[in-house]
């Protein structure tokens, strides 16, 4: 243990009411952080899950055609090489006429791992006693199930049900409450060309009441009878093995086929940017906790410098160099920082357990029951390392104060 | 010892006091040897501190020589000069200047730790310097529970610790009463001889300046006698 750390030791163990400040500041401040970092990132988490459980990761819709003005050289790895596009005298067309031979050049993007043919269309959905709107998923049901998170969101009945009953129904719990329908009875479905009588296989909840409210998933062929189309029209939903990437991937997608494809970030943009938001003026108030008990503790080694001058002048005249004198503050910053880090750390984990136990019902863009948190290190080491950024600052000034007093001036004054 | 352990030739220190220049040393020049206590004197403000303050490598002269050992040290870098200061010089102060936070044997094992010794053998040769010096039961006690006396003996038991070949004292009895201050002085006399350092005291005693070995007079920033 080198003599600067022994006095920096002995200079905070001899001063434990300031240095208790200075510690409680930090050990408030990193709690303060992970805490409100584990919610606001626990609500996103949870509002991500919903979104990629029912939109899925990327979405490929319409495309323009373009009447061979776009000329698109594709690699077998998928990537784009070169591009001629003129859109002028493109052509809108609805939806994906051709799914199969989408689906194949799909196999040259390895991080596709689920591909869900979707007919969206309107109908009317009646029961016994009422009836309302709803959004028709034409679907098949295997293939759903590996771009979504249906599986899940049953609450009701079950997909080997539906699964069975060609001429089964799964409806979102909204509607069941509101048409007042039961697993396992019949409703009637009416679309633009036919109507179905279907029984109801399960009930799902997703969380987005505006799904919950108004979807509704029946087998593809199904659909397709509804509207009285054969082919065509439909949307394509895929799953990735990193859907970190799908602005990355869905791009490349477009680029490669031509068709608007659009990942989860873009598609929910809105919302994520809320929660963005909200996360970095979270962590902009906390930081300021850090900042005060920084500014704090300035003032405390300020202050600690001035008394302190006589000693330094002694430990020079004795063969402390400059940098030894230094040393003794930074240490004292060091032993607060790192007594801070520990303590506020597992305070930051034992509240973010305990918040995460309170009870709490959220319904709308997601559905939870408790407060949502998310255990990330990287809140911890962001915590961490801001809280070492105001102590380094709070203790390198005076540090360095300290090393450039003259001893002989000091020694003089002083007699 | 017939080489001088330190020569000082021609020294000159100046301070800039608002415009004004004070010439606080004007051309000092002498030599000590090992195993001699030697006094300065002369009237307050003369330049008796400056003087020291300049051989302990604590400030820099204006011009001048000082050489230990053969060695011109008043031009050397910081990093010699602390060097220096931690194992050639021994500096004791009117005040006693000691840490009031460490014990008076951690007060005293400073330096030898600061040199390279580790902890555990710098406070055994701590500890024996204080015996010496007659503080064995004092040991443990913090700087601030110590008498006046005692602390000064506790200041020069820190500065002996590296056994410096030189030993500079600015006042040292200055602010003892005369029981401690004949203490005090008996202590670094037997010092010079016995662990042949050369000791230079300023001293405003003029009964303990003429038992040393030799005395500088100054006057005005000049040697007189
Ligand atoms: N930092 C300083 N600035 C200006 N003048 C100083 C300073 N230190 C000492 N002096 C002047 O230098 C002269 C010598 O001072 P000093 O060596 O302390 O005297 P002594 O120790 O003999 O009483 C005095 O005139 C004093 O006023
Ligand atoms: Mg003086």
């Amino acid at each position: 243990m080198s003599p600067s750390l022994q006095l920096a030791l002995r200079y905070v163990f001899s001063r434990k009411r300031t240095m208790m400040m200075s510690l409680l500041g930090i050990v408030f401040g990193i709690a303060f952080f992970i805490v409100s970092q584990a919610q606001t990132s626990g609500f996103q988490k949870v509002f991500i899950d919903t979104i990629l459980g029912t939109s899925g990761a990327i979405r490929i819709s319409d495309r323009f055609q373009d009447n061979e003005t776009t000329i698109n050289k594709v690699s077998t790895d998928g990537k784009t090489h070169f591009i001629f596009k003129n859109r002028e005298n493109s052509r809108f067309i609805d939806g994906i006429d051709h799914p199969a031979e989408i689906i194949e050049s799909l196999s040259n993007f390895p991080s596709v791992i689920g591909i869900s043919e979707i007919l969206e269309t309107i109908g009317r959905l009646n029961s016994h006693s009422r009836g309302q709107s709803v959004q028709v998923h034409g679907l098949r049901i295997q293939d759903h199930i590996k771009v979504s998170n249906i599986e899940n969101q049953l609450i009701q009945g079950s997909i080997e049900n539906f699964e069975k009953d060609r001429m089964g129904i799964l409806i979102g719990y909204r509607i069941a409450q509101r048409l007042n329908i039961k697993l396992g009875e019949r409703v009637n479905l009416v679309g633009t060309k036919k109507n179905f009588q279907l029984r109801v296989s399960g009930i799902f909840e997703t969380g987005a009441s505006e799904i919950d409210k108004k979807r509704i998933y029946i087998d593809l062929s199904t659909a397709r009878s509804l509207i009285g189309k054969r082919f065509g029209g439909s949307i394509l939903q895929l799953a990735l093995s990193n859907v970190n990437n799908a602005p990355d991937v869905a791009k490349q997608i477009q680029e490669s086929i031509g068709h608007r494809t659009v990942s989860w970030q873009e598609r929910e943009k809105v919302w994520l940017d809320v929660f963005k938001a909200l996360r970095i003026s979270s962590a902009i108030t906390v930081s300021c906790i850090l900042l005060l008990s920084g500014l704090g503790m300035f003032n405390v080694f300020a202050i600690m410098v001035i008394e302190k001058t006589r000693d330094i002048a002694i430990l020079r005249s004795i063969g402390f160099s400059p940098r030894d004198v230094s040393s003794v503050f930074l240490w004292q910053g060091t032993i607060v920082l790192i007594a801070g880090i520990i303590l506020g750390v597992i305070a930051g984990a034992i509240a973010t357990y305990i918040i995460s136990q309170i009870p709490l019902s959220v319904r709308g863009i997601f559905s939870t029951d408790k407060f949502a948190v998310n255990w990330d290190i990287s809140h911890y080491l962001t915590a961490v390392f801001i809280a070492a950024l105001c102590v380094s600052v709070a203790s390198w000034i005076p540090a360095r104060r300290a090393s450039r007093i003259e001893p002989a001036k000091i020694i003089r004054e002083s007699i | 010892m017939d080489i001088p352990l330190l020569q000082v030739h021609d020294l000159s220190h100046s301070f800039l006091e608002g415009d004004e220049r004070v010439n606080a040393l004007r051309g000092v020049s002498f030599e000590a040897i090992a195993g001699e206590l030697t006094s300065i004197v002369g009237p307050s403000g003369c330049g008796k501190s400056t003087l020291l303050y300049l051989l302990g490598l604590l400030d820099q002269p204006d011009s001048g020589e000082i050489i230990i050992d053969g060695k011109e040290i008043s031009k050397s870098n910081e990093e010699q000069r602390t060097m220096l200061r931690n194992q050639s010089i021994g500096f004791v102060f009117q005040f006693h200047f000691l840490i009031k936070e460490l014990t008076a044997v951690e007060n005293v094992s400073l330096p030898a730790q600061k040199k390279g010794l580790s902890k555990k053998i710098a406070l055994e040769k701590a500890s024996d310097v204080l015996c010496k010096l007659g503080l064995e039961s004092k040991r443990e006690r913090f700087a601030n529970k110590l008498s006046g006396g005692e602390q000064q003996r506790v200041a020069i038991a820190r500065a002996l610790v590296n056994s410096p070949a030189l030993l500079l004292a600015d006042e040292p009895t200055g602010n003892l009463d005369s029981a401690n201050s004949e203490n005090v002085f008996e202590l670094l006399q037997n010092l010079a001889r016995e662990q042949n350092i050369a000791v230079l005291m300023v001293t405003h005693n003029e009964e303990i300046a003429n038992r040393c070995d030799k005395i500088i007079s100054i006057r005005d920033g000049l040697i007189i006698n």
